[in-house]
This record gives C-alpha cells, sequence and structure tokens, in this order.
C-alpha cells in the first residue's frame, strides 16, 4: 500500500514530494508533563504561510483537474435531471401514496446533517478552547457552507410547482396569504436559512486574514484585484484583532445554539406529525448527535486525501485524526442508544401502532435498510476503540465511507418505513427509488464535490493566522521547558551531558 | 512610487508617483518576533502617542495591556440586534397569522407564545449575527481597501511573518526624526516613512 502511494503522490503534487514532503509523524502519545505538539515538523510562521499560499498560487496538479473534472461532470447530472424533474413533475420521482417524502427529504435531512460538523469544530471546540481545531476549521466550514447548498436546492425542487418555491418565505403575493407559522416546515425555512447565513458570515469572517496574506503575495493583477476586495484592507492591525476577535467570539458563540438547534427543528418536521415512529421526544438530541456523527465523517473523508495531496501531514496530523475519530466514535455510542431506546419506548409506552412501527423497521420490508444502518454506524466506529485502528490512515477512511453511506440509511429508515406502512393498513405500499432520484443525489454529490474542488483551488485551506497563534503558544511553551528543567530531567542531569 | 534611503539616520522614505507636495502620512517599524514588539509597543504607549498601532499576523496575546486597548463596544451591539431579531421575528408571527390574516389552525389561538419560539430564536440568531460581524466593520472602518501601509514592500509580511508599529502622521507627537530615533532603540530592524 505505501509502494502505491509513492508511486501515485508525483502525480498528484509533484514539487512537494522532493524532500519537502513531511514524514508521518505519530504525535499521538499521551504525556502527563508536556502537551501535544499540534504542529509537527520544523515549522514558523514563514513555512506555514508558504505551504498553504503554495496550494493556490502554485499550478492546479493533474490530480487537481481529475477531482475537479470528474465532480464537474457528475453535477451535470443536476443540469439533466432537474430541468427533467421541473417538466414533468415530482411523477418522475418513484414517491407514491402513502410515501409522499422520498429521496428528496432523506437528501435534505442528510447534507443538513453532514453540516453540523463544521459548526461544532468551528464555534463549539473554539468555545471550549480545543487548539487542535486551527488546522481542520477552515475546510470543515467550507464542507459545512457547500454541504447547506446542497440541502437548500432538496426543498426548492421537491414542492412540486419549484417555480413557487418562493411561497415558503413570508413575502407578500396575490393572495395576501402568509405562511403558517404553526408548521414546522415553515421553521425549518427560518432556521436552515439563518444557520446558512451565519454559517457564511463565520466562515468568510475568518478568512479576511488569510486572504489578505494571499493578496499580499499576489503577483497577478486579478488575484491582488480579487483577493484586495475579499481582504477589505485588512492590515492586521492590533486595535482591529482586538474588536474582531470579539466578534468572532461572538458569532461562535451565537453558532453554538443555533447548530443544536437546526437539526432540532429538522427533527420537528417528523416529530410534531402523529406517524408512528417519528411522533417521538427523543427525536431532537438523536437527530443533532446523528448530525455531528455523519458530518465529522465526511471531514473525516475529504481531510485524509485532502492532507496527502496537498503536503499537510504536519499540520492536519495524526493527533488531529485521532481526535475526529473519537467524536466519531462517541457520536457514534449515542446514535447507537439512541436506536435502542427508540425500541424501548416503543414497548413501554404500550402504544400497538408504534411497537408495530418499530418492529416493523427491524423485520419488516426494509428490514435490509435498517440493518445497513445499524451495522455501519453502530458496529463499524466501534474499531475505535483500539488505538492502533484509531491512528490508522486507511481503517478511518473506510470507517468514514462506511458511516456516510449509514447516516444516509439512517434518515431513508426513518422517513419511508414510517410512512410505507401507517395506521391505515389497506394504504400499504412499497417505495422504490427511480432513475431521477438516484440522479438527483448522485448529482448533489458532484455540486458538493466540485465546490470543494474550487474551494481547495482558491481560498486558504488552513486558518493560517490562527495555526500562527498556535505556533507562537507551542513555542513558549518549549522555551519554558527549557529555563525550568522538569523533575525527571533535574533527577538525571548528569546521564544527558 | 520611489523610494530613497537617508543614511544618516537609517529611515527609507517611500514616496508615492502621484505626489505634487509630499508630506509624510506614517512612519513603519518592523519587528523579526512577538516579543520584540510587544517590549516596544510598552515603550510607544508610555510616550503617549495616540494615533498609532501594531501590525501582526495574528492576534498577539498580551498586546492589548502592551497598547493599552480599551475593551470594545461590540457586545453591546449585538445585544441591540438580538433583541431586535427577537422582537421582530414574534411580531411578525403575531401580524401576520394573528392580525392581518387570521389563520385558525385546529382551533388554536392565532397567536401564542410558545409555537412563535422557533422562529423567533432563529431570528435572534440572524439578526445578532449580522450586528456582530456588521459591528465589526463599522468599528474597525471596513472595508477600507486602500491604506498607505501598501506603499511599503516590507509591510507585506506583515500578513505573514513580521511585526510592525505605525505611526500615523497626523499623530501630534508625531516627528521623523525623534520618532525613528525611538522606534531604533526600542528594537526596529526597519524603519520607513510614506510619503503622499
Amino acid at each position: 500500500m505505501k509502494r502505491l502511494l509513492e508511486m501515485l503522490s508525483p502525480i498528484v503534487r509533484p514539487e512537494l514530494t522532493g524532500g519537502a514532503e513531511s514524514p508521518e509523524i505519530d504525535n499521538t502519545a499521551y504525556s502527563p508533563d508536556s502537551r501535544t505538539p499540534l504542529i509537527t515538523g520544523d515549522n514558523d510562521n514563514t513555512t506555514i504561510t508558504d505551504k498553504v499560499c503554495g496550494i493556490v498560487e502554485n499550478k492546479p496538479t493533474l490530480g487537481w483537474w481529475g477531482f475537479f473534472l470528474l465532480a464537474f461532470s457528475v453535477l451535470g447530472l443536476l443540469g439533466v435531471f432537474i430541468p427533467f424533474l421541473i417538466f414533468w413533475g415530482v411523477g418522475t420521482w418513484g414517491v407514491n401514496n402513502p410515501v409522499g417524502w422520498g429521496y428528496a427529504i432523506v437528501n435534505f435531512v442528510f447534507w443538513v446533517g453532514i453540516g453540523h460538523a463544521g459548526t461544532l469544530i468551528s464555534a463549539i471546540l473554539f468555545l471550549f478552547r480545543q487548539k487542535w481545531r486551527t488546522s481542520i476549521n477552515r475546510a470543515a466550514e467550507a464542507m459545512t457552507i457547500f454541504a447547506v447548498i446542497c440541502a437548500g436546492m432538496f426543498p426548492g425542487i421537491h414542492v412540486g410547482r419549484a417555480w413557487f418555491a418562493y411561497w415558503m418565505f413570508p413575502l407578500p403575493n396575490q393572495m395576501e396569504l402568509w405562511p403558517n407559522f404553526r408548521s414546522p416546515l415553515v421553521w425549518d425555512v427560518f432556521a436552515v436559512g439563518t444557520y446558512f447565513t451565519v454559517s457564511l458570515l463565520f466562515w468568510y469572517m475568518g478568512m479576511i486574514p488569510d486572504l489578505a496574506t494571499l493578496r499580499d503575495r499576489a503577483k497577478h493583477t486579478v488575484r491582488k484585484v480579487a483577493y484586495g476586495a475579499l481582504s477589505l484592507g485588512w492590515t492586521g492591525s492590533n486595535r482591529q484583532w482586538h474588536v474582531y476577535e470579539r466578534s468572532y467570539l461572538l458569532l461562535a458563540a451565537l453558532a453554538t445554539p443555533l447548530v443544536l438547534s437546526v437539526h432540532s427543528v429538522v427533527s420537528f418536521d417528523f416529530a410534531v406529525s402523529q406517524i408512528p415512529g417519528w411522533h417521538t421526544t427523543i427525536f431532537p438530541p438523536y437527530f443533532v448527535a446523528g448530525a455531528i456523527f455523519s458530518g465529522f465523517a465526511m471531514v473525516m473523508t475529504l481531510l485524509v486525501p485532502a492532507r496527502q495531496f496537498f503536503g499537510l501531514k504536519d499540520v492536519i496530523t495524526l493527533k488531529h485524526l485521532e481526535n475526529m475519530n473519537k467524536i466519531i466514535m462517541l457520536t457514534g455510542l449515542l446514535v447507537g442508544y439512541a436506536y435502542s431506546q427508540e425500541f424501548f419506548m416503543a414497548w413501554y409506552g404500550g402504544v400497538k401502532v408504534e411497537k408495530f412501527a418499530f418492529i416493523n423497521r427491524a423485520f419488516g420490508q426494509y428490514a435490509w435498510a435498517y440493518w445497513i444502518m445499524v451495522s455501519c454506524n453502530v458496529l463499524s466506529p466501534q474499531i475505535f476503540w483500539f488505538k492502533k485502528m484509531r491512528t490508522n490512515i486507511w481503517v478511518m477512511f473506510v470507517v468514514s465511507i462506511f458511516v456516510n453511506i449509514g447516516m444516509w440509511f439512517e434518515r431513508f429508515v426513518i422517513t419511508v418505513t414510517s410512512l410505507a406502512n401507517e395506521f391505515t393498513t389497506s394504504a400499504w405500499d412499497y417505495y422504490s427509488p427511480k432513475l431521477a432520484d438516484v440522479m438527483i443525489l448522485l448529482g448533489a454529490f458532484g455540486l458538493f464535490f466540485t465546490l470543494f474542488a474550487l474551494f481547495c483551488r482558491f481560498l486558504p485551506f488552513i486558518a493560517m493566522s490562527e495555526v500562527r497563534g498556535v505556533l507562537a503558544e507551542q513555542a513558549h511553551a518549549k522555551a519554558r521547558a527549557h529555563q525550568q528543567p522538569s523533575p525527571e530531567s533535574a533527577a538525571k542531569p548528569a546521564a544527558e551531558s | 512610487m520611489e523610494s530613497q534611503m537617508n543614511s544618516s539616520n537609517g529611515v527609507e522614505t517611500i514616496t508615492a508617483e502621484t505626489a505634487i507636495d509630499p508630506k509624510p502620512v506614517l512612519m513603519l517599524a518592523e519587528f523579526a518576533t512577538a516579543d520584540g514588539l510587544m517590549e516596544a509597543a510598552a515603550g510607544v504607549r508610555d510616550k503617549g502617542f495616540k494615533l498609532w498601532d501594531c501590525h501582526t499576523p495574528y492576534p498577539v496575546h498580551g498586546l492589548d495591556a502592551a497598547m493599552g486597548v480599551k475593551p470594545t463596544l461590540l457586545p453591546w451591539i449585538v445585544l441591540c440586534g438580538g433583541f431586535i431579531g427577537f422582537s421582530g421575528g414574534l411580531l411578525m408571527q403575531g401580524w401576520m397569522n394573528a392580525i392581518d390574516y387570521p389563520f385558525l389552525i385546529s382551533g388554536k389561538p392565532f397567536f401564542s407564545i410558545p409555537a412563535s419560539i422557533p422562529v423567533a430564536f432563529e431570528m435572534t440568531i440572524l439578526f445578532s449575527a449580522f450586528a456582530s460581524f456588521g459591528g465589526m466593520l463599522l468599528l474597525n472602518g471596513l472595508p477600507r481597501l486602500y491604506r498607505p501601509h501598501f506603499r511599503s514592500d516590507r509591510f507585506r509580511r506583515a500578513t505573514a511573518d513580521r511585526f510592525f508599529i505605525s505611526i500615523d502622521g497626523r499623530d501630534r507627537q508625531f516627528d521623523i526624526d525623534s520618532n525613528s530615533r525611538l522606534l531604533q532603540e526600542l528594537g526596529a530592524s526597519a524603519v520607513e516613512v510614506i510619503e503622499e
């Protein structure tokens, strides 16, 4: 496997493999008397700046073009199948009566959930002063924005008459009607709209100092003008940093309850109805845990290859990946607990249809989907109990793919099984997708990866200004350690010298 | 843009090409390390300068105290934004569903607080976030795409790996000779004056 990678790497990034490539350093060892270095290797402000800006400034590699063109051509599916859908109507989808919510809602919930890890990394870990977030937060936030773009597409097209999609918003119209504010679907418009706007502001604001770095290094006029305008004339002034840091902290404090509310509101779409299997109070926390779980898996899917291709192994270190794997394992356990509680409550609640709904989920006509979900979401992350596994690049990449699949199936199971077999037995039916369903799902992945490829190419992939702060702290800690020898080294000075 | 070196005091002068009657507008002093900058900043603060600033590639902790920067007003602006969002969200729902076009849903009251909380909450966050971002721009005077700082080539590294102190030409104590001497004594590795 190692040899295969070595063979591939010159195609991927020729200028970084000639000795400049950083080796994989294991910085996951726990030591009580010193902090784990979060940036490994011989890095300082200059090398970090060169490395991160180099991704944007150097010519795109063959690998990047390959990835971009593949993603872009998959995106083309949307260009074919969305007009097709709008022209022929939602009958081109597999939805039937009683299953009126098919792939569109499943995909919507899936993509919104993906976004949650980005906000958790950027806002919640920031409030908890988790310094390791600085290496991954920019890419994770970008992922959030792109995932919410993919999610936002689905309500727009699934309303049937897409040209009336603006009825979702409280806008004056010729019927003098307003949205019904007692409907969780309207709450969703506000929750997802706010989430997208705030995530975009947070992402852009965090990027201003790094865009200024790109502006100051730019040689080409187009780049000078573009990065010059985007960086708003930032000079790194400390009086500005002071206000900026306070504003960033406040945005983090606002984004934290927001991210918890967004998937709670998404879960209300289900929980507020009376469909068996949906009408449960566990839904908000269960959905939020699942969202973070799936989002971290997607961050892993993106970052494991990205750090390899862009030569960022000393910035996004094994420690970062290990920490993320721990969160994946924790949230996977939470999700597994929620699955079991649903069954317990269905039995303990004593409502017949509720009991049936859950037995039907696990052993009914969609049992295959249910067990894909359980094995991907509950069983596969258990491998991370072993340190050797959670620090192995290939294991974590494969598990992250499994979790992505499992979390898509979770939304499928919740949406479809409950609708297909609800109260009236005479209305039961089996739902299966049609070509347009599958193609639009694939197209959404094309959109997501196209946007991510463009982001890698044109925007700073790592939050350089924040990483410099971490480097400064690391240097200070090192200097302190040299001044005050630890008790251990004081006890045996002769052995050292 | 032309630049010339005055060898007597080691100060480099950068003059804008377009300037008809060039006047000094800014003095820049470069430092190699954050610690060096921090000591120098305390020195400049103690001399009683008003219109001056430090420029760093990342927020340096402790520099606010070394410069004597006062706490910002921003949290109050954000509080106002949140209040407007919350009350606006409640009023919007009440007016739309209970007054302008009363909607009777399952015999429930036209307007009630609990059912209105999710939307009002989201509006609170949205308006607070706008206030936080907009307030940051407003208090920092951004966007302002041109600054005299950008005439200096050396200053390009202020966003990468160098640290700067700038003294505005409008400061009462601005004086090329004495200020440059002060900055050099405080450990500046280079001092520049921008004229335009």
